[in-house]
């Protein structure tokens, strides 16, 4: 069912003797969404220009349809780019913007302007055809930089993290559009984002970079759920990291001893032994605040708390002085429930949605990934 | 209207200064030339009435026709030559490594730190018969005997496109600048190639600055008069040359200003055509 469309093995690029990307190889579907995912300077702009031909890499292959392109130039690749900030022709109409690429293959020009208008009624600019980029708000650039490059029926559309110039209300707007031309068009798409929310949205398949390397390749749910590593975990959503020690191996379970609670586990997939410390990971979300008369869970203090509409946010210190973030939605029961700052609680949350990774060697994300991995919060 | 000159001095010190420059230094100044081109030659007091058209009827005169096209065609030489050289020069410029290009623009400006007669001079030592080209060139033994360099037509071209080069190459180098490099890429991932992308997208949006640069190196090349007197000798007059004759020597000033006043003309036609590119590329309006 789902065929290669294009595959990339041992890619390896280098600037200024500085590895951009790292022996790198990756297929993708033919029909697919697939988001490269990953904080500035990951390498995914990179991949995607390589992908274009506007980069060459210092070594390793580019297929396309089992023919091997990593030396084609850009104008004969059957791929198109929408670029960051449109990259539009300034002197040339809405029209002959997109007619630009049909004019090139010498198409007739009746078959021009029918395809042309096709294309812009596809991004509802059929009225804007005769105006100059200049005289379009950013949005709907956006989309004559859509329709220029799917004008020509590509095998595969590269969008270099095209939303990110426009408002949040106008770029979830145009995240819904993209998703249904891509399945209108049945065309593939390669898109590239630092917002992992824009990317669990509206992704088929996540390849989380970063320092040139593939972190993780999975559906959005597996990336969110089942995160490969504490990088991925960390720079997509929000992670509570508690620490935890194993106390007993039997066959596929395991126990875990988190803040002396002890948890039944089912073994991961990495090694475990007895008394190795863990990484229990839990989502905001999954996280339960109880009374403090509970039997249950961990007694903490509320310390912050943020009203985000449809959820309660907050967070809470734990007696060693951890703190814990929670995400609770409000429930018809009690609409006006709410916590005040320093308002004692229990922490605890349901067994078995816990996520076990093993303790690397490099642990805390460098300065940088941390204000990357808030900047794609945002 | 008068409080708010009271209440605000600075602002109508301003105003004042700006509109007095260009009253006292540009209009009346172009108004005094209108005047002369209109009015009749007088030994004596240089120019008198009555009002006549008498001076541009007189540039039809084969003889000084003769001048103005053949001064016309030097300048469009000197300027196709600096467009040639200045082209693929503020290209390269503008492709150069930032700090780079900082110390060459430099250096293309260090020469305007010399006196532009100056400077001719020094080219006249070049160019003369036993100047440094003709013995270099003859110590190489590509000739035998001095060449006549010096009061050619090539020497006054020579001069023009040496004195005009920065001023093709600075508004050149300023376009390129302003040329995005993703819009290439955008051309080139359309499907066009080399040829196609500079054809389409590189020659219209650097067309600008092509029109600043020819403005301001065609008008001075008519102009320049110090030129030809230096190393053209006499076959070689500028439409400058003329005019700087009509005032100084033939003591002609109807005819020396209506001349002026054609130049004039000539530059604001290329003015609005600039203007014209520009709104075309809607760099105005947005």
């Amino acid at each position: 069912m789902t065929k290669t469309l294009l595959s990339l093995s041992g890619i390896s690029k280098q600037f200024d003797g500085k590895a951009v990307l790292d022996e790198l190889s990756l297929t993708i579907d033919d029909g697919e969404f697939i988001t490269l995912l990953g904080p500035s300077g990951c390498g995914k702009t990179t991949l995607l220009r390589m992908m274009a031909g506007f980069e060459l890499p210092d070594r390793g292959t580019v297929t396309l349809s089992d023919a091997d392109i990593t030396q084609t130039l850009p104008e004969h690749r059957p791929l198109n780019t929408v670029f960051q900030n449109y990259a539009l022709f300034p002197h040339m109409s809405v029209f002959d913007n997109v007619a630009y690429g049909l004019k090139m293959e010498k198409r007739p020009k009746a078959e021009i302007r029918e395809r042309v208008e096709e294309a812009l009624a596809m991004v509802q600019l059929e009225d804007f055809a005769g105006r100059k980029p200049h005289q379009l708000s950013g949005g709907q650039q956006q989309r004559v930089a859509i329709a220029r490059a799917v004008v020509k029926r590509p095998k595969m559309l590269l969008l270099d993290e095209p939303l990110s110039a426009l408002d949040y209300k106008l770029r979830r707007t145009m995240q819904v559009e993209l998703k249904r031309l891509q399945r209108e068009l049945g065309i593939t798409f390669v898109f590239v984002t630092h917002d992992q929310e824009e990317a669990l949205s509206m992704s088929d398949r996540i390849v989380v970079l970063k320092d040139g390397c593939i972190q993780q390749l999975g559906t959005p749910r597996e990336v969110y759920e089942r995160p490969a590593n504490v990088f991925t975990a960390r720079f997509v959503g929000q992670t509570n990291f508690f620490p935890g020690r194993v106390t007993r191996i039997e066959g596929e379970r395991i126990s875990v001893d988190v803040f002396g609670l002890r948890r039944e586990l089912s073994k991961p997939s990495f090694r475990v032994v007895m008394n190795q410390p863990l990484h229990v990971l839990l989502r905001p979300e999954d996280i339960r605040v109880l009374a403090p008369d509970d039997t249950e869970g961990v007694a903490g203090k509320i310390v912050e708390r943020n009203y985000k509409g449809s959820t309660l946010d907050s967070v809470i210190e734990l007696e060693d002085g951890s703190h814990v973030m929670a995400s609770e939605f409000f429930d018809e029961d009690d609409p006006t429930f709410d916590y005040s700052i320093g308002e004692r609680v229990r922490v605890s949350w349901v067994d078995g949605w816990e996520w076990l990774l093993a303790e690397e060697g490099n642990e805390p994300l460098t300065d940088e990934e941390e204000l990357a991995a808030d900047d794609a919060e945002h | 209207m008068m409080q708010s000159i009271k209440q605000q001095p600075f602002r109508a010190a301003v105003l004042v200064l700006v509109w007095g420059w260009l009253l006292f230094l540009v209009l009346a100044p172009n108004m005094l030339v209108v005047g002369a081109s209109v009015m009749t030659r007088d030994p004596s007091t240089f120019i008198s009435l009555p009002l006549n058209f008498d001076a541009y009827r007189q540039l039809f005169n084969p003889l000084y026709l003769d001048v103005f096209l053949h001064s016309l065609y030097m300048a469009v030489l000197t300027t196709l030559i600096c467009l040639l050289i200045g082209y693929p020069f503020a290209w390269a410029l503008s492709r150069v490594e930032k700090r780079r290009q900082m110390l060459l623009i430099f250096l293309l400006i260090v020469p305007f730190w010399t006196n532009s007669l100056v400077r001719t001079y020094a080219l006249k030592l070049i160019l003369a018969t036993n100047g440094l080209l003709n013995s270099a060139l003859m110590s190489l033994g590509v000739i035998d005997e001095p060449a006549q360099l010096l009061y050619t037509e090539g020497a006054v071209i020579v001069g023009l496109v040496y004195l005009l080069l920065p001023f093709m190459i600075l508004p050149l180098y300023s376009v390129f600048e302003d040329l995005r490099q993703d819009v290439l890429l955008a051309s080139h991932d359309l499907g066009a190639g080399r040829f196609a992308t500079f054809k389409n997208i590189i020659v219209p949006l650097t067309l600008p600055g092509v029109l600043a640069g020819v403005m301001l190196v065609l008008l001075p090349a008519m102009g320049l008069f110090f030129v030809p007197d230096i190393l053209g000798g006499s076959r070689n007059l500028l439409v400058g040359n003329v005019i700087k004759n009509q005032f100084l020597d033939a003591r002609n000033w109807p005819f020396g200003a209506a001349a002026s006043i054609v130049l004039t003309l000539t530059m604001a036609l290329l003015l609005f055509a600039h203007r014209l590119s520009k709104r075309r590329l809607g760099e105005e309006g947005a």
